[in-house]
């Protein structure tokens, strides 16, 4: 168990570094592969670098144990994030990450089960709140002492089948289920609120009976007080809204939709590279 | 079949604690019997397909055995990708039941007429495809998944489908069940159509016309070799379903004659033309008004026969 306060800076310094690791390696991979979703992996950073470096219950040498907690990344897009903090966690030797997406690869440009330590494949959005939803039913049916958490983009939440598990969530009082929220703002083809506007988001989620919490989302010390303090609320489903920057941490890259798609080129690679050293 | 199906569900409970019953809101005076005895194990998630077929497949990969209930097209159609993604690409453990295959449910229209299910949920990968014939295939077809792990879909029909087989019949997935034998023509049936099917047969031997009627329940993976054998020991291969002629039982059939028999054997689909139906009516009725009936099933097979590469004497009828 971990012995040092939260608070202390050292502490906290590994965290960061864990954070501009899973960016570094996310540039590097979509950069060689010329691949997309880069904005979505930068966004998420610090939720995966607390997820996995304080959070989740998980044994990289026995990732099949029974009680480990369960993490579904539904935004299955940003996979090269979750990629980076498994091999850092070393699920699988961090060699793997070079030819992420390429002819032959180990590592798909979706979340993909076949990778040791990614719990569920996914890519479809709208389908990972559902199978947590079913994993943290079998916890509760068995007495299992796992928490399931399942990170889903607000895009994501347009999705019908995410509302129909958001109300069996809370009809079922699955106070071991967290879902946490990308709220970075930007979708596939624009801001949400010209796609499909969610606002008032927090209060959808209240009003389906989970108990909600907002932080800032790049925030590390926010977030892990938040996730060491579920469930919430006992007897309810905990929603985690992180409020997050779109490309975070490349100045030419935040809130800019274009990098939901781009791959990086040499130019922007090296200024982009530069950027995240600088930190 | 959805009885003998909910008794059958109800007594491998008994034994298994891993098995679960999730329904999508519906199965009044159906699933009452097993939520009773196990209300841990029954869960109704309500008016929501999607959500259902995705938390089964959480369930079953936490270890459960998770059958997901509901009717027409609804347990298959309206959640496919969750079936694809989510069950068969993680070869999960889940059941898919549906009850009212076909015209079932006739009169309530076409949203509740299940007539292409076989050929678009046969095309998933890892998934086990089980029309059973009668009541009692129902029975055992319903232990069968259970026991094989997996997906399966289990296409069921509705209510008071008449027994076919009197004693015993020798059931296991992937094997077809061969109720007569005879030369001439071979006569399979998958699902419900199957009394009709045996039916036929009788109207073709009082012909003088000779008849093997095979059960052919497991639509993938499916028997290959009875299809072989057919093809070879009898002159022509009627298949009969109450679905689409496009992709089910006799699409499955013609794809491994078309690759794997050595000679040319006669050969129809008897099924739906791929259409909506106009006519309103019971599943009887519908059923006749597209010769899926013992006389409409018949009449084809003496027409195929007419037909045949190989006459033999006795199809002068």
């Amino acid at each position: 168990m971990h012995t040092v306060s939260p608070e202390h800076s050292e502490f906290n310094a590994q965290l960061a570094d864990f954070a501009r690791l899973i960016r570094r390696d996310s540039l590097e991979m979509i950069h060689r592969a010329r691949s997309s979703h880069l904005g979505s992996c930068f966004s998420i950073a610090e939720l995966l670098a607390v997820l996995y470096g304080r959070i989740l219950r998980i044994d990289p040498q026995c990732p099949d144990w029974p009680d480990r907690d369960r993490f579904i990344l539904s935004k299955g897009h940003a996979c090269a994030a979750l990629y980076s903090a498994l091999a850092t966690k070393e699920f699988f030797p961090r060699s793997w990450l070079d030819n992420f997406y390429q002819n032959g690869s180990k590592l798909p440009g979706h979340a993909t089960h076949s990778v040791p330590g990614v719990e569920i494949s996914t890519g479809s959005l709208g389908h990972g709140l559902s199978i947590a939803c079913g994993m943290a039913l079998a916890a509760k049916i068995n007495a299992q002492p796992f928490r399931v958490f399942v990170l889903l983009s607000d895009g994501e939440c347009d999705e019908g089948s995410v509302w129909e598990a958001i109300l069996l969530a809370a009809h079922h009082r699955l106070d071991n289920l967290v879902a946490i929220i990308d709220y970075n703002k930007i979708q596939s083809l624009g801001g949400n609120r010209e796609v499909l506007d969610l606002a008032p988001f927090p209060e959808k989620w209240r009003a389906c009976r989970w108990s909600v919490r907002e932080v800032d989302g790049h925030n590390l010390n926010e977030i892990e007080e938040a996730l060491r303090r579920v469930p919430f609320n006992s007897g309810a489903p905990s929603c985690l809204i992180a409020n997050t920057v779109k490309g975070r941490g490349v100045s030419f890259m935040e809130n800019r939709l274009l990098w939901h798609y781009r791959a990086p080129d040499d130019e922007e690679f090296s200024r982009a590279l530069a950027e995240l050293s600088a930190k | 079949m959805r009885s003998a199906f909910i008794k059958s569900l109800t007594a491998l409970a008994a034994a298994d604690e891993r098995i679960m019953l999730l329904t999508g809101d519906l199965g009044f005076g159906v699933v009452e019997s097993f939520a009773e005895r196990f209300p841990q194990r029954f869960i109704n998630v309500g008016v929501a397909e999607q959500n259902m077929t995705g938390v089964a497949a959480g369930l079953a990969l936490s270890g459960k055995t998770v059958f997901t209930y509901s009717i027409g097209n609804f347990p298959t159609l309206r959640c496919l990708e969750q079936i694809r993604n989510d069950v068969c690409y993680h070869n999960a453990d889940v059941k898919i039941v549906s009850v009212g295959g076909g015209f079932a449910y006739g009169p309530l229209g076409a949203s509740h007429h299940a007539t292409e299910d076989i050929a678009i949920i046969r095309a998933l990968p890892n998934m086990t495809v089980v029309a059973p014939g009668d009541p009692l295939e129902t029975q055992k077809a319903t232990a069968a998944v259970a026991e094989q792990p997996g997906p399966a879909y289990l296409r069921l029909g509705r209510a008071g489908e008449p027994p076919v087989h009197t004693g015993e019949c020798d059931f296991s997935i992937g094997k077809a069940i061969q109720l007569m034998d005879g030369g001439d023509i071979t006569l399979i049936s998958t699902g419900g159509m199957l009394h009709d099917t045996v039916a036929a047969a009788g109207i073709l031997e009082r012909h003088g016309i000779h008849v093997r009627v095979l059960s052919m329940h497991t639509i993938r993976p499916l028997d290959e070799e009875a299809v072989l054998a057919a093809a070879h020991e009898t002159s022509a291969i009627l298949t009969i379903e109450e679905h689409s002629i496009v992709g089910g039982l006799g699409g499955a059939i013609a794809e491994v004659l078309a690759e794997r028999a050595d000679g040319p054997v006669a050969f129809k689909r008897l099924g739906l033309p791929s259409q909506f139906t106009s006519i309103v009516g019971t599943q009887r009725f519908l059923k006749d008004a597209y010769s899926l009936s013992a006389a409409g099933i018949a009449e084809a097979a003496v027409k195929i026969l007419a037909a045949a590469p190989l006459t033999v004497d006795s199809c002068t009828a």
